[in-house]
C-alpha cells in the first residue's frame, strides 16, 4: 500500500496489515525520538490543523507530532474565527488551506466531513474526528497502547464501556479490534447501546457480548475501555440525565478484575473513573495520551512520504 | 387475453415484473407522471407466473437512463426494462442494484455532511437481500423503508 498522499479517514479503509505497519513505524519513531530528542523528517513541511470543534489532546498531539518531525504547523481551533462564519463552505475552506500546507488534519462536527475534505483536495487529509462517526487516529493510538502493554492484541478480551451510541472513539476502535482475534464486551446503558449496524458487522468477525452489567463483565476482561457519556452529543437533555453517571470504575469494582486488567480512556473524563484508580497498575489512560505523539508522527510522516 | 389489458406503445419503455403495489412508486420516483406528450399506462396487480402478482408501467416517448434504471432497482429489484422502438422490443434488461448508488438517494442522517454541503450523494451496497446501503460520507447504513423514504 502506497502511503504517500494517502488519506486517513476511517478505520474501514485499513487492513490489519496497514494497522500493524503504522504501529511498527510509530514504535520505531518513539525509539528514535527518545534517542535524539527531535527529528528532521518533515523539515520544510507544513501541517494545517482545521478544528471546527474544540479539542485539546488531539490537536496538541498532532502539533507536537509535527514539531517532533521537524515540520511546522498552521491552523485554527474554532470555526468562530474563520470564514465559515461568513458562510463559506467546508469544501472551499479546505481548498483554500490546501494552498498553504502539505497535509491537513480536520475535526468537524458533521459526520463525513473528513471524507468530503479528502475528496476536494490533492494533499493528504487526516480525520481527527467527524461528528459521532470516526476517530481513526485515536483508534490507532489505542491499539498502539494495547500492543505496547500486552505485547499483542490477539487473544485479549476487551470491554468497551459507556456511551457506545454516540462515542466515535469506540465505533472506530471496535471496528479495528474486529480485525484481530479478540472477544468484545459491549457494556452500556440500554439507551446508549452500540448502533445495530456496527454490532452486526462486529458479530460477523468476532464474539460479541452486549450487556448493561459492568460488574458481571469485569472479571472476564484484559482491557476495560471507558468512555465519557458526552452531554454535548445528546439531542435531548432529558435523555442525558437518564444515563448520566450510570457507571463508575473504582477500586471496589476493580477488586473483581483480573490482576493485570488495564483501564483505558480516550479522555477527558468526568466521573466515570474515580481518581483513586490513577495510582494503580490498572490505569493506562495517561500512557494512552503519550502514545498520541508517536502514532501521529507515523501517520504524518507516512502520508507526507518522508518516512 | 388478460395480458393485453394495457395497449401496446410505439416507442418508449415498458417496466415489467414490478412487485405488485410498487408501480405507483416507480412512477413517482422516475417522475413519469410529468407530461411529455406520451401516454403513461399502469397495470396493477396483474397475474404473474414469476411473482404471483405484479405491476407493469408503460411510458410512451421516454427511454430510461442507467441512473433511472438503478433507481428502479432500489424499490423493484425484480423489474425488467424493455425499450420499445416501432412496436418492437429493441433492448431488454433486468434491473440490478449496482455496487454503488450515486445521486439518487439522500442520507437519512441529518448530521451527515452530504445533507449540508454541495455534494453528490454516494452509497455503497452492503447487501442486496435484504437491500442495505452504507453512506459513503457518514458511514451510516440504511435499509427497507428508510431507503424508500429517502429516494
Amino acid at each position: 500500500m502506497e502511503w504517500k498522499g494517502r488519506d486517513v479517514i476511517s478505520v474501514r479503509d485499513f487492513s490489519k496489515g496497514d494497522i500493524e505497519f503504522v504501529l511498527k513505524v510509530a514504535e520505531r519513531l518513539e525509539g528514535e525520538l527518545k534517542e535524539k530528542g527531535s527529528l528532521n523528517y518533515a523539515a520544510g513541511k507544513i501541517l494545517a490543523t482545521l478544528f471546527f470543534e474544540p479539542s485539546t489532546r488531539t490537536r496538541l498531539s498532532f502539533e507536537s507530532a509535527m514539531h517532533c518531525l521537524g515540520g511546522s504547523v498552521i491552523g485554527f481551533s474554532s470555526a468562530a474565527s474563520t470564514s465559515v462564519r461568513k458562510g463559506e463552505s467546508l469544501a472551499d475552506t479546505v481548498r483554500t488551506v490546501e494552498q498553504y500546507s502539505d497535509v491537513i488534519v480536520i475535526r468537524h462536527p458533521m459526520e463525513g466531513a473528513a471524507r468530503l475534505a479528502a475528496e476536494v483536495t490533492e494533499i493528504p487529509v487526516i480525520n481527527a474526528g467527524d461528528g459521532s462517526n470516526q476517530h481513526p487516529t485515536q483508534t490507532l493510538l489505542d491499539l498502539y497502547t494495547i500492543k505496547r502493554t500486552f505485547g499483542r492484541i490477539d487473544g485479549l478480551s476487551i470491554g468497551l464501556l459507556g456511551d457506545l451510541k454516540y462515542g466515535r472513539t469506540v465505533h472506530s476502535l471496535a471496528q479495528a479490534l474486529a480485525l484481530y482475534d479478540v472477544e468484545l464486551h459491549l457494556i452500556s446503558p440500554e439507551l446508549l447501546r452500540m448502533p445495530g449496524h456496527i454490532v452486526e458487522e462486529l458479530r460477523d468477525r468476532v464474539p460479541v457480548h452486549e450487556t448493561t452489567d459492568l460488574e458481571g463483565a469485569v472479571p472476564e476482561l484484559d482491557v476495560l475501555y471507558v468512555t465519557r457519556i458526552q452531554r454535548e452529543r445528546f439531542p435531548d437533555e432529558q435523555e442525558y440525565l437518564k444515563v448520566k453517571g450510570s457507571y463508575q470504575v473504582n477500586l471496589r469494582l476493580l477488586r473483581k478484575a483480573k490482576e493485570n486488567l488495564k483501564v483505558m480512556h480516550p479522555l477527558p473524563r468526568v466521573d466515570e473513573i474515580h481518581p483513586e484508580v490513577d495510582g494503580t497498575e490498572h490505569a493506562l489512560y495517561f500512557r494512552q495520551v503519550f502514545s498520541g505523539v508517536p502514532v501521529r508522527m507515523a501517520l504524518l510522516g507516512l502520508t507526507l512520504g518522508v518516512i | 387475453m388478460a395480458e393485453l389489458k394495457v395497449t401496446a406503445i410505439k416507442d418508449g419503455t415498458v417496466i415489467d415484473h414490478i412487485p405488485a403495489g410498487k408501480g405507483l412508486k416507480v412512477i413517482e420516483i422516475l417522475h413519469l407522471n410529468r407530461p411529455n406528450g406520451g401516454a403513461l399506462l399502469l397495470a396493477s396487480n396483474v397475474r404473474s407466473g414469476k411473482l404471483g402478482r405484479k405491476d407493469i408501467v408503460k411510458v410512451e416517448g421516454r427511454f430510461l437512463s442507467e441512473e433511472e434504471v438503478n433507481k428502479i432497482a432500489l424499490i423493484a429489484p425484480t423489474a425488467t426494462v424493455n425499450i420499445v422502438r416501432d412496436y418492437g422490443v429493441s433492448e431488454k434488461f433486468k434491473v440490478e442494484v449496482p455496487d454503488e448508488i450515486t445521486g439518487i438517494l439522500h442520507c437519512a442522517n441529518p448530521n451527515c455532511v452530504s445533507n449540508h454541503e454541495h455534494t453528490v450523494s454516494r452509497f455503497h451496497v452492503v447487501s442486496r437481500e435484504p437491500l442495505k446501503v452504507r453512506c459513503h460520507y457518514c458511514e451510516r447504513t440504511m435499509e427497507g423503508d428508510e431507503i424508500l423514504r429517502n429516494l
